[in-house]
C-alpha cells in the first residue's frame, strides 16, 4: 500500500523528514554496534554478535522512533509511526532465527562436508570418520517409496474431489484431509507401527514402515496441491472436450491432467520435501544402523535426519566428531529440500499452466 | 503429462539408483587389515548377529564390532543401544540374538525362563564384560577435582547440599577455594543403568541421607534433567556450578569427584574399577556360566573405587540355530580377549577384566554352541 | 464440479465407470486410513490406559492417567508459549507483507518466510539445542536475579538454557510460517472500498488497518492461532532436542525443572521401551491425536465458515 496517509495532518503538525525514520535506524544499529564493541573489549560479553546488534539495535529504534514522532508530529502520527517500526521489526525478528540457523549450519557442516561423507557408512567406524551414504541412500529409497503411495492416492483423490465429488462423502473427505495435514508426525509413527507390530510381531522395525509412515503425512498434503491445480483448469477446455463427445475419463487423463501437469509436479515435489526431513515417525519405524541396507522390508534402515538425531543424541567418547557429522547432517538435508523447493518453484514458474487467460 | 510427473520421480529413482548401485567405500568383502585381524577365528565366521541392550556399552560395542567385522568381513554384527531393559525383553522375546545388560536377569526372571532364541529347557550365559567407572562430574571454575564422602554426593544430590561453598563440603576439600555459587544437579531422565548403579551406591553407602530405593529412574523431582549419557555431559559442561554423574569414559575435561572408601580419597580408573568386581561376591544359586556379580559397595578396601558400572553380554547356552551359536561364540570370545577388552578400554574408557574373571568367562563362553 | 451444472445424465462408458470409480476409492482410501490410524492406536493404546502402577518400567509407581498429566500438561503449556510469541509476531508479519512491503518485494519476502518451513525439525532441534539455548542461558540468568518476582521467572536459572521457553521459542519460529501464510491471505483478502474508506477519512495506516483490516481478519487471525496450536501440541524432534525433560507440572519456564511433552516423550521413551511400555506410550499418543484432531477441526471448520462468507462479500 503505497499510499500517502498524512497529508491532511501536514498543517496542523510538523512532519518528519522522509528519510529521517531511516536516519534513526541507522543511527541506532550503529549506536548499539558501538556499545557491543566497547563490551567486547572491556571483556564483558564474549564476543561481538551482529544478531544481537540488529535486535538490541531495533528497540532502540522503536522507541526513538515514538519519542521523536510524538514530538514533532503529535499523538497519531507517534502511533502510526510505532506501530509501523513494530511491524518492521516482527519482520526482522522472524528472520533472526532463519540467518542465525542457516548460517551456523553451513559454517559448523562445512567441516565435515566431504568425500567421505558421501561415500562411505558408520559401519567400522568408531570415533571420527566416516560418512552418512547409508543414510542418504535409505532417506531416498523411503521418500520414494512414500511418494509412489502417496501421489497416485492424492492425486486419484482429488481428481475425485474436483471432477466427481459431490455431496456429504466430498465434504467428509475435504473436510478430513484438512485435519489429516494436522495429524503430528510422530502419532503417524505410532500408527504404523501400531499396524506393522500387527503383523510382523512387536518390536519391528523397516524402512517400509517408515514410508507409511511418511505417506499418511503426505497424502493430505498432495491431495491439497493437485486439487487447487485441478481447480485451477478452466472449464471451457473440459467443456469443449465433451462438446467433441470425448468421454468424461479421457476428458480427464488427456485435457484436464496435461494441462494442470507442471502445477501438480510442483505439488509432488513441495510434499516430497515436506517429508524428507521427517524424523520422529522413522526414529520409530524405521530404526537406525550403521551399515547400508538397501531392502525395505528387511531390518532396520538409517535415514538422514534420524543419522542427525542420533548423531547429536547418542554421541560416542569422541562427542565432537559426532557433532560435527550431525551438523553435516543437517546441511545435506536443508541442500536437498531446498533443491526440492527452488526445483518446484522453477517447474512452477516455467511450465506454468495455461490458465493465464 | 504422465511422462513429466514420473520425470521427477525418475530422478529421484535415478539418483537412488545411482547411490545403490555405488556402495560404499568402507563396506564390501575386501576391507583392508582384514588379512591380519585380530579376530581369534581368523575370518571363518559368517551371518548376521544381532544384538540389543544398555546403551552405556554402546561405544564399546562399536569398537568391538568394528574390529570383529574387520577379521571376519561375512560377518555383520548390530548392536542397537536402546536400553537395557528393551534388551533384555527382546532376548527374552527372540528379537536378538544377545543381549547387553546394565544388570543380570534376577532369580525370578531366571526361574521363569522361556528364552525364544535359546534351544528349549537350556540356560543363558551371563558375562561380566564390560566394566566401566562412573564419574561424578561437574564444571566449577578453578577446581579440577573434589574429595566427597558418599554422605556428601548424597546430599548434594538429593538437594540437602545446595551451595558450593557448603561446610560440608569445605570440610573434606581443604585448601580448595570454594565459590558461593548454587549446586545445579544433574539426573538422567531417562531409565538407565547408569542411574541404576548410582542411586545404588547412594543407597548402600550413605542410606541415612539418601533414602530412595536404587532404581533406574531417578526417584527424586530436583535439578536438572537430561537426556543420555550426552545430555548429562552436554548439561554438566554447559552450565557452571553444574554436578552430574556419567560413564567415565565420557567425563573429557570435565573436574571429576574422588570418592572417600576407607580413610583415603579415591579417583576413578580402570584398575580401581575392576578391583571391585574381584572384590565382589557371586550371586548365589546360579547355573555354571551366568556369572552374575552382586557389587558390594561399602567395601573398605584400599585402592577401590566403589561406583562402578557391570554390563552384561547375554546369550543362550545352546542356540537353536547352531550357526548363531557360532557366532555368539566368537564374538564374546573375542570380547573376552586381552586385544577386545583392550579395545574397549581405549575406544570407550572401560576397565578390562581380570584374569581370574576371564578365566571363568572363558570356561562360561566354552559351553555355548 | 464440472459436471454440477449439467442436468442431462451423459452415458456412462465402462472407462467411466472404473475411472471414477478408482477416484472414489482413493477418496474413500483417505477415509479409511483416518479411522485406521484412529483404531489402530485404541487398539494398541487400551493396554496401555488400563495398565497397572508397576507393570511396566515407564510407568512406574503410578497409573496411566498420573503419567500422562504432566506431560500432557507440558504439551498444552509449550505450545501456549510458543503461540503467546508466534501470534503477534504473525500478525505484525503478515501485515508487513500485505500493507507494509512495497508490493514487489512482497512475494520474495513470502518466500523467505516461507523458507523457515521448509528447515526439517530436527534441524531446528539441533540449533536449538547447540546454538540457542546457550544464548538464552545468560538471559535466563539475568531474569532470575532481577524478575524473580514474576511467577514464571521465579527460582534459580536452569545452568544449561534447556528450558521449556527454549523450546517454546524453537516452536515458536516453526509455527510462524503457515500462521504468516493465513494471516497474510485473510489481510490480503480485506474489501478495498473499506480500506480505501477509511484512508479517505483522514486516518493514518495504522488506523485505516485497526478499522478496517483487523476487524475484518479477526476470524482469519484466530484460525491461524488454532492451526499453529495444532502445528505446535504435535512437533517432536525440536522439543525433544532442546528440552530437559522431567515428569512434573510446573509454570516456572526458565528453571531447570520442565515438564516434558507427550510428543517428545514418545521419541524419547519408544527406542527403549517395551511389552506394555509401548501400549503406555501409544496410549499418550492417542490423548495427543485426540487433542490435535479437536484443536485443528475446530480451526478448519472456523476457516471454512469465513471462506464462505468472504465470497460473498
Amino acid at each position: 500500500m503505497a499510499v500517502s496517509t498524512t497529508a491532511g495532518n501536514s498543517l496542523t503538525h510538523g512532519r518528519l523528514p522522509r528519510m529521517a525514520p531511516w536516519a534513526i535506524l541507522v543511527a541506532c544499529w550503529l549506536v548499539v554496534a558501538g556499545v557491543y564493541a566497547i563490551f567486547a573489549m572491556s571483556g564483558t560479553v564474549r564476543d561481538f554478535s551482529l544478531v544481537g546488534t540488529l535486535f538490541f539495535g531495533t528497540v532502540l529504534y522503536v522507541a526513538i522512533i515514538y519519542v521523536v514522532s510524538l514530538s514533532v508530529e503529535g499523538r497519531r502520527q507517534a502511533v502510526d509511526r510505532l506501530v509501523t517500526a513494530l511491524v518492521f521489526a516482527a519482520f526482522i525478528v522472524a528472520l533472526l532465527p532463519l540467518v542465525s540457523l542457516l548460517s551456523t549450519v553451513v559454517a559448523n557442516g562445512a567441516a565435515r562436508f566431504d568425500l567421505d561423507f558421501f561415500t562411505m557408512s558408520q559401519r567400522n567406524i568408531v570415533g571420527a570418520g566416516g560418512g552418512a551414504l547409508h543414510a542418504i541412500v535409505g532417506t531416498l529409497e523411503i521418500t520414494a517409496v512414500a511418494a509412489l503411495i502417496s501421489v497416485p492416492i492424492g492425486l486419484m483423490t482429488a481428481i475425485y474431489l474436483v471432477e466427481y465429488g459431490r455431496g456429504q462423502i466430498a465434504r467428509w473427505i475435504t473436510f478430513l484431509v484438512d485435519v489429516m495435514t494436522g495429524i503430528p508426525s510422530i502419532v503417524a509413527g505410532l500408527f504404523a507401527y501400531a499396524v506393522f507390530a500387527l503383523i510382523f510381531g512387536p518390536g519391528v522395525r523397516m524402512g517400509f514402515a517408515g514410508s507409511v509412515a511418511l505417506s499418511v503425512l503426505m497424502i493430505p498434503v498432495v491431495v491439497r496441491a493437485c486439487e487447487e491445480m485441478l481447480k485451477l483448469v478452466p472449464n471451457e477446455l473440459r467443456e469443449a472436450a465433451y462438446a467433441l463427445g470425448v468421454p468424461k475419463w479421457l476428458t480427464i487423463v488427456k485435457v484436464v491432467l496435461p494441462t494442470s501437469a507442471a502445477g501438480i509436479t510442483t505439488g509432488v515435489m513441495l510434499a516430497i520435501a515436506r517429508v524428507i526431513g521427517e524424523t520422529a515417525p522413522l526414529l520409530l519405524v524405521a530404526g537406525f544402523t550403521q551399515s547400508m541396507n538397501y531392502d525395505l522390508f528387511d531390518g532396520r534402515m538409517q535415514s538422514l535426519p534420524v543419522f542427525v538425531f542420533t548423531s547429536y543424541a547418542n554421541q560416542g567418547t569422541d562427542g565432537d566428531a559426532y557433532i560435527a557429522r550431525a551438523w553435516t547432517g543437517a546441511l545435506v538435508l536443508i541442500l536437498i529440500v531446498m533443491a526440492l523447493n527452488l526445483l518446484a518453484r522453477l517447474i512452477a514458474r516455467f511450465f506454468a499452466p495455461k490458465t493465464g487467460r | 503429462m504422465i511422462s513429466k510427473r514420473s520425470a521427477g520421480l525418475a530422478g529421484l529413482a535415478l539418483v537412488g539408483a545411482l547411490a545403490l548401485t555405488s556402495c560404499a567405500a568402507n563396506e564390501g568383502a575386501a576391507d583392508p587389515g582384514s588379512t591380519t585381524g585380530t579376530g581369534s577365528e581368523g575370518g571363518s565366521l559368517s551371518g548376521d548377529l544381532v544384538g540389543a541392550g544398555a546403551s552405556s556399552q554402546g561405544s564399546a560395542q562399536e569398537a568391538w564390532i568394528a574390529a570383529f567385522q574387520g577379521a571376519n568381513p561375512d560377518v555383520t554384527v548390530t548392536y542397537d543401544p536402546s536400553g537395557s531393559g528393551a534388551g533384555r525383553e527382546a532376548f527374552l522375546e527372540g528379537g536378538v540374538n544377545f543381549a547387553g545388560s546394565d544388570r543380570a536377569f534376577d532369580d525370578e526372571e531366571i526361574a521363569a525362563g522361556g528364552w525364544a532364541a535359546c534351544a528349549p529347557d537350556t540356560d543363558i550365559v551371563e558375562l561380566p564384560l564390560y566394566i566401566s567407572p562412573i564419574a561424578v562430574i561437574f564444571n566449577l571454575e578453578g577446581v579440577d577435582t573434589l574429595n566427597l564422602d558418599a554422605a556428601t554426593i548424597a546430599g548434594i544430590f538429593a538437594g540437602t547440599i545446595a551451595n558450593w561453598n557448603d561446610p560440608a563440603i569445605a570440610a573434606l576439600n581443604e585448601g580448595v577455594t570454594l565459590p558461593d555459587l548454587a549446586i545445579t544437579p544433574v539426573h538422567r531422565s531417562d531409565d538407565s543403568g547408569t542411574t541404576e548403579n548410582f542411586t545404588d551406591y547412594l543407597a548402600s553407602a550413605a542410606p541415612e541421607v539418601w533414602t530412595y530405593e536404587p532404581d533406574g529412574v531417578w526417584p527424586i523431582e530436583s535439578g536438572e534433567a537430561a537426556q543420555g549419557t550426552t545430555g548429562v555431559v552436554d548439561a554438566v559442561s554447559g552450565g557452571n556450578g553444574t554436578i552430574g554423574y556419567a560413564d567415565a569414559s565420557r567425563a573429557g575435561d570435565l573436574g571429576t569427584v574422588a570418592v572417600q572408601v576407607g580413610e583415603e580419597f579415591v579417583s576413578y580408573s580402570p584398575e580401581a574399577a575392576a578391583a571391585i568386581v574381584d572384590a565382589s561376591p557371586r550371586v548365589e544359586g546360579r547355573s555354571e556360566g551366568d556369572i552374575a556379580i552382586e557389587i558390594e559397595r561399602t567395601t573398605q578396601e584400599a585402592g577401590v573405587y566403589p561406583i562402578v558400572l557391570v554390563s552384561y553380554l547375554i546369550g543362550c547356552q545352546e542356540y537353536q540355530d547352531a550357526e548363531v551359536g557360532a557366532l555368539v561364540k566368537g564374538y564374546f570370545s573375542y570380547i573376552a580377549s586381552e586385544e577386545g577388552q583392550q579395545e574397549a578400554a581405549s575406544s570407550a574408557g572401560s576397565a578390562p577384566i581380570s584374569e581370574t574373571l576371564r578365566g571363568d568367562i572363558e570356561a562360561a563362553i566354552e559351553l555355548i554352541k | 464440479m464440472a459436471s454440477a451444472a449439467v442436468p442431462i445424465r451423459a452415458k456412462q462408458r465402462p472407462g467411466d465407470r472404473v475411472f471414477s470409480g478408482s477416484a472414489l476409492a482413493a477418496g474413500s482410501t483417505i477415509l479409511i486410513l483416518l479411522a485406521a490410524v484412529a483404531i489402530f492406536l485404541i487398539a494398541q493404546g487400551i493396554p496401555g490406559v488400563l495398565a497397572q502402577p508397576g507393570d511396566t518400567v515407564i510407568l512406574g509407581e503410578k497409573n496411566f492417567w498420573d503419567y500422562v498429566a504432566p506431560l500432557a500438561f507440558g504439551t498444552l503449556w509449550a505450545a501456549a508459549l510458543a503461540l503467546l510469541m508466534a501470534t503477534p509476531l504473525a500478525i505484525g508479519i503478515a501485515l508487513f507483507i500485505s500493507h507494509y512491503a512495497p508490493r514487489r518485494l512482497a512475494q520474495t519476502l513470502g518466500y523467505i518466510i516461507d523458507l523457515l518451513a521448509a528447515v526439517p525439525s530436527v534441524v531446528f532441534g539441533l540449533w536449538g539445542g547447540l546454538v540457542l539455548a546457550p544464548l538464552v542461558r545468560p538471559a535466563y540468568a539475568w531474569l532470575a536475579e532481577n524478575a524473580s518476582w514474576f511467577p514464571l521467572f521465579a527460582g534459580q536459572a536452569s545452568a544449561t538454557g534447556r528450558t521449556i521457553l527454549t523450546a517454546a521459542i524453537v516452536l515458536a519460529v516453526m509455527i510462524l510460517p503457515i500462521m504468516t501464510a493465513i494471516c497474510r491471505e485473510v489481510f490480503l483478502q480485506t474489501p478495498r472500498l473499506h480500506e480505501e474508506a477509511a484512508l479517505a477519512l483522514g486516518s493514518t495506516r495504522w488506523e485505516m488497518i485497526r478499522m478496517a483490516v483487523l476487524p475484518f481478519g479477526r476470524a482469519g487471525i484466530v484460525s491461524a492461532a488454532m492451526l499453529g496450536l495444532g502445528r505446535a501440541l504435535g512437533e517432536t524432534m525440536a522439543v525433544a532436542m532442546v528440552l530437559s525433560p522431567a515428569a512434573v507440572i510446573s509454570f516456572i519456564v526458565i528453571g531447570s525443572t520442565n515438564p516434558n511433552t507427550i510428543a517428545a516423550n514418545i521419541a524419547l521413551s519408544f527406542p527403549e521401551a517395551f511389552g506394555t511400555g509401548v501400549n503406555v506410550l501409544i496410549a499418550t499418543g492417542l490423548v495427543l491425536f485426540v487433542v490435535t484432531f479437536a484443536v485443528n477441526a475446530v480451526a478448519r471448520y472456523v476457516v471454512n465458515r469465513r471462506k464462505e462468507f468472504s465470497g460473498a462479500n
